[in-house]
């Protein structure tokens, strides 16, 4: 899932000083499920910029309203009807849910809450940890099922570099070496070979914005 | 010969060769280069000019080795990954062959979460191996990375780190062996202090062959002080120095420790002459420069070879 963080409060409070009638749109599924941007965590926004508010004399009209997904025309739609009423928007989903959003109503601006940190896990309740780059060209195969671009603070392809640490990364002795990992896990399967090759320079692909377009579907004309 | 390089032609010809290393100057200052040069001259084959070592901003590399080059020294011109895209790499690559460099050392580059810039963007376009196989592509087929022709290519010589201590120790000499194969024909490793580790590692390297194909220097530093010991034992990721090591400095008379260093060096150099696949040694006198002469003198390798 996609991974966000709320940014701090006198920030949020700093983006939307000018406005008195905002609209918090949370985002029902990957920022609340890490407890960052659904129904519950929009009441806590909401209660908070309130109560600061008041207490600056300067108070501010509030509606929160939280759908299934921002990133996604369909649930979108149920903010049509309601965002005449305010003057901006501040959303709580993801930085591809509040672009979204934006692009919906341009008129208005729609502001973010949080900040968006990784594609990860779930490691435990309010816990979680990076895993995926979403670089395009996927060799997990070859790497044990661990990434190296995303494991390795230097995101290398023929690791470990000279500082690997006894199983850790040089940056932090809590970092583990994503190569130490790497070897260990292809040498139990008996895979060693996968890395013994060398691997040629990698084809960025995610240097300009990415459209995927499945097969058997196409973008509408435009209009 | 496949390059032009002074380093090449003395391991060529069976020498032992014998390289050092000079660190730039935080700032525009080309007499600190050349006054870090003179105890230099005559005393090593070739000096690596490090390229923003431990993530700190310093003088370019190139710009460094070009000073070198003026002193009479032949720089070995040391490329990390962290601080360039393969543009600007093959870029600089041109310029400092056309400039007169003949010798680079490609690296990874430490993390910049070290240096004084920790939040700058770490480039890592490509890595260190497949720095090694740009250069050696850019050299023998006279083709830049993307593919087209280089109109003249940079015949440089083409030198990679390797680290033999690091976990798994199993791992170490494959990816050695991985290295060779990207192009490298020079190695310089990590500073060696655990000396049964540096045997085993070069005796697999020999029986895998490796050293047929590729010329290995080993890294000595002498060690100045007990507390540098200690902290490169403890601090410095990929360092292994043994307690022996420690305790023999910590048994020298007092003033007489940074002695003591020098002369452990002076051993290893001494066993490193006549360990089966090892070409030379790579002399990382740390801020020390002043000093090679003595160590050199001491490790008994001077005159340095005429090619």
């Amino acid at each position: 899932m996609i991974v966000a963080e709320r940014k701090p409060f006198e920030e949020i409070k700093e983006l939307v000083k000018a406005y008195k009638k905002v609209l918090v749109a949370g985002c029902g599924t990957c920022v609340a499920v890490c407890l960052t941007g659904g129904e519950k965590e929009v009441d806590i926004l909401k209660t908070e910029l309130d109560m600061a508010r008041r207490m600056e004399n300067n108070p501010v009209e509030l509606r929160g309203h939280t759908i299934e997904r921002q990133c996604d025309r369909e649930y979108l739609e149920a903010f049509d009807s309601m965002v005449g009423d305010f003057d901006a928007i501040l959303s709580m989903a993801c930085g591809a849910g509040i672009q979204f959003l934006a692009e919906r109503f341009p008129q208005i601006p729609v502001l973010p809450a949080v900040n968006t940190t990784f594609i990860g896990v779930n490691q435990g309740i309010g816990w979680y940890e990076e895993r995926c780059r979403s670089c395009s060209n996927c060799v997990l195969g070859d790497t044990g099922g661990i990434c190296p671009v995303t494991m390795c603070a230097k995101g290398l392809y023929n690791g470990p570099c000279g500082g690997t640490n006894k199983g850790n990364c040089e940056i932090s002795s809590d970092q583990p070496c994503a190569w130490f990992m790497i070897y260990e896990r292809l040498e139990k399967q008996g895979r060693l070979d996968c890395i013994t090759r060398f691997t040629p320079a990698q084809n960025w692909e995610n240097q300009v914005p990415r459209t995927l377009i499945q097969p058997g579907y196409k973008k509408p004309e435009k209009q | 010969m496949k390059s032009e390089s002074k380093l090449e032609k003395i391991l060529e010809a069976g020498h032992f060769a014998f390289t050092g290393e000079l660190g730039p100057p935080r700032g525009a200052n080309a007499e600190h280069v050349r006054e870090k040069a003179k105890p230099l001259i005559g005393n090593v084959d070739m000096v690596n000019i490090t390229d923003n070592q431990t993530a700190m901003v310093r003088m370019a590399s190139w710009a460094a080795a070009l000073i070198a080059i003026e002193e009479g020294l032949e720089p070995n011109y040391q490329m990390v990954c962290r601080d360039r895209n393969r543009l600007a790499m093959q870029a600089d690559i041109l310029g400092a062959y056309a400039l007169g460099i003949k010798n680079m050392l490609c690296l990874s580059g430490d993390h910049q979460k070290f240096g004084d810039h920790p939040t700058a963007k770490g480039v890592f376009d490509i890595d260190s191996m497949q720095l090694v196989n740009m250069v050696k592509t850019m050299r023998d087929e006279g083709k830049f990375l993307g593919g087209a022709d280089i109109d003249i290519p940079p015949k440089l010589f083409i030198g990679a780190a390797a680290n033999p201590f690091a976990e798994p120790f199993e791992w170490r000499v494959h990816r050695l062996a991985k290295k060779v194969a990207a192009g490298a024909d020079f190695i310089q490793t990590q500073c060696v202090f655990n000396m049964k580790k540096m045997r085993e590692w070069i005796r697999r390297a020999v029986d895998m062959g490796l050293t047929e194909k590729t010329y290995i220097l080993a890294g000595v530093t002498p060690m100045k002080s007990v507390g540098m010991a200690k902290y490169m034992a403890s601090k410095v990721p990929g360092m292994d120095v043994p307690d022996e090591v420690i305790k023999r400095l910590q048994g020298a008379e007092k003033g007489k420790v940074a002695d003591m260093g020098i002369e452990i060096a002076c051993e290893q150099i001494q066993e490193f002459k006549e360990m089966k696949g090892v070409a030379g040694v790579h002399l990382m006198a740390i801020e020390w420069e002043h000093k090679v002469p003595e160590i050199a003198e001491r490790a008994k390798v001077l005159p340095r070879p005429v090619v």
